[in-house]
């Protein structure tokens, strides 16, 4: 039977969340297609992993245990996932649009000549038919992404190479434990029958990974600054309402681009998925591609000096005016209300 | 000394995208957007550049696969300092996803022939992607080491690379020959260079040589330097099926304009309504 496989990321010493909305994504997709849905896992001191990976609807997990394949290096992994599925054959292969998924992938894609696409932002089964050879298929993933920087949405199909593979930025699907009792099936792979001594000539000589302060994906009120808001004296103040009413800070590439804040404040597309309580737009143009990021927003509220601002079209409320002017004043009156 | 290859690529530059920017199978129409020189593929000719300062015999030739108008970006490679440039067009590449370009490029740099490095950018803005290069260096058979930000010790064939991750940062020590893709936050590309500028504003690739006049064709034969290489389908000797639309996995069903839900805004002029909007928010418990 071809599956639904997902690589599950680890790092210090746990499963990354991206790999569990993809579980999340994975057991949907088998249940439309009728399939089990299986997990890769490739590290080493991997006790404990079944159960967490298990709770998502996991059917089959595979374990890939040996303390030469962590941290994560390209060549090792991508020999142990090859190999795997050269035997498992499964029809959809989904990973992370991480520094991992994004190196993996296509090293993967390349050896097994199957079509990948990187940073989809929805996964769905669909028909596909080829016009030019007149030839109909069932059951393909269509893999839809941006394209172009944001303006247009492509739907992409791989009809006849194998696995289909598909990458997917964190937070861009929704994470659901299906059962805290589910238990899968643990395969545990002998990893020497795939690794050689030539796949480990790049090593790693120092590592730092620090746990990121920012923490947007998680924050119920975002309050995010464009070119508009002017300077990195003016992101201050939004610093200081963040601050005031217990919010994060996010931005708009151009924002990022600009200089005023670090990348990691990105939303959108090629940045982070939010779906906060409240977000607040300031001075933000609202392109595509950064709307794509933050438009499942349960309440928008827009302030720029440009009534026409793209971006006034999908917020509940529009300020007209200087950020400099109206962000102070919101700092005022939240602390006089509140109680 | 070291051979290197920069991979690089003429991009639309997507931040002026118009109605007419993809053709009806959904692939790009790229005569109607301005192009560039894909930002990050410039971080990676500075890194092979800054090869050449440690070791100056080295040599670095820019490969890119395009249409004719790609060489724009091989003379502005030229001007910066690389010491040749390919590029490889032909109408058999058309349509090409990463795959089917990633296979062409390693076929065009077999043909290159012997190299210690390949540097290219992480990935172009028109795509995103991030693909080509793992993939190079997979058709190849060779390591890859991606997200690169700086060199460290180069030892005969044992190179020191800092990676910039997402959550952190990593040093790596590789063998070459390997593919490095080059991070954004690499040092930014030497501007052109005023006597390269002058040595190679002439360079023609075969194509643009079509048209050329009489005198520029003796004095193109006097200086060599001025023919830019091109190579066909037909020079770098692939296997037809892996080339092109035939050639790659992926197809694109459709594509749409993206178009947004509007909502009924509320507009919010005076003190006394921004007042009353933070009172609601505190009063329905968006906030606090």
């Amino acid at each position: 039977m071809n599956n639904v496989c997902v690589y599950c990321e680890y790092e210090e010493g746990k499963i990354q969340d991206v790999s569990f909305e993809l579980l999340t994504k994975g057991r949907s997709l088998a249940n439309q297609l009728g399939c089990k849905l299986e997990a890769l896992v490739i590290g080493e001191n991997l006790e404990g992993v079944d159960k967490e990976v298990s709770k998502y609807g996991t059917d089959i997990l595979f374990i890939a245990d040996d303390k030469r394949l962590y941290p994560y290096s390209t060549l090792p992994h991508t020999a142990v996932a090859v190999g795997l599925f050269k035997e498992t054959r499964p029809q959809i292969v989904l990973m992370g649009a991480t520094s991992i998924g994004r190196d993996l992938g296509p090293r993967i894609s390349s050896s097994l000549v199957s079509g990948l696409t990187a940073d989809c932002t929805e996964l769905e089964i669909g028909e596909y038919e080829d016009k030019k050879v007149g030839k109909k298929y069932e059951n393909l993933l269509y893999q839809i992404r941006p394209a172009f920087g944001g303006n247009i949405i492509a739907w992409i199909v791989n009809p006849d190479n194998r696995p289909q593979m598909a990458t997917v930025r964190e937070g861009v699907m929704k994470k659901e434990m299906l059962n805290e009792n589910h238990q899968a099936q643990v395969v545990h792979i002998e990893v020497n029958k795939y690794l050689n001594d030539a796949d480990f000539v790049v090593k790693i000589i120092e590592r730092q990974m620090e746990e990121s302060k920012i923490n947007l994906k998680n924050a119920p009120v975002i309050i995010s600054g464009g070119y508009g808001v002017g300077s990195k004296e003016n992101f201050d103040l939004l610093f200081e309402l963040a601050h005031a009413i217990g919010a994060e800070v996010g931005a708009s590439r151009a924002a990022i681009d600009a200089g005023f804040v670090e990348k990691g404040r990105q939303i959108g597309q090629t940045g982070v998925t939010v779906r906060p309580k409240l977000y607040i737009a300031c001075g933000i143009s609202g392109q595509i591609q950064h709307i794509a990021g933050m438009q499942e927003s349960a309440m928008v509220i827009s302030i720029n000096n440009d009534p026409n601002a793209p971006i006034n079209k999908i917020a509940d409320y529009v300020i007209n005016g200087d950020i400099a002017q109206i962000v102070p004043k919101m700092v005022k009156y939240y602390k006089k209300n509140v109680k | 000394m070291y051979k290197i290859i920069v991979l690089a690529k003429q991009v639309p530059d997507t931040r002026a995208v118009g109605k007419d920017a993809m053709k009806a199978d959904g692939t790009v129409n790229r005569a109607a957007l301005p192009a560039i020189f894909n930002p990050e593929d410039l971080n990676a000719l500075e890194m092979a550049l800054s090869v050449k300062d440690r070791y100056p015999a080295s040599t670095i030739t820019l490969l890119t696969m395009g249409p004719p108008r790609a060489a724009e970006i091989l003379r502005e490679g030229l001007y910066r300092g690389a010491d040749a440039g390919v590029l490889l067009t032909d109408k058999a590449f058309a349509g090409s996803d990463t795959l089917a370009t990633s296979y062409a490029l390693s076929c065009a740099i077999k043909k290159i022939g012997d190299f210690d490095m390949i540097f290219g950018g992480r990935q172009a803005i028109d795509g995103d992607t991030a693909q080509v290069g793992p993939q190079v260096a997979e058709k190849l058979a060779i390591p890859q080491v991606t997200y690169a930000e700086a060199l460290g010790e180069i030892k005969d064939k044992i190179i020191v690379i800092k990676r910039r991750l997402e959550k952190g940062v990593e040093t790596v020590s590789a063998q070459m020959p390997l593919v490095i893709t080059v991070n954004g936050t690499a040092p930014e590309c030497r501007p052109r260079n005023a006597k390269r500028l002058m040595k190679y504003k002439k360079a023609k690739t075969i194509s643009e040589m079509s048209n050329a006049s009489e005198d520029y064709i003796t004095l193109s034969n006097e200086r060599p330097y001025l023919q830019i290489t091109e190579w066909g389908a037909i020079n770098v000797d692939p296997d037809p099926t892996q080339l092109g639309l035939k050639g790659s996995p992926t197809k694109v069903k459709q594509i749409k304009n993206i178009v947004f839900q509007a909502k009924d805004s509320k507009i919010i002029t005076t003190e006394q309504e921004i007042e009353d909007l933070m009172k609601e928010l505190i009063d329905n418990h968006t906030l606090g």
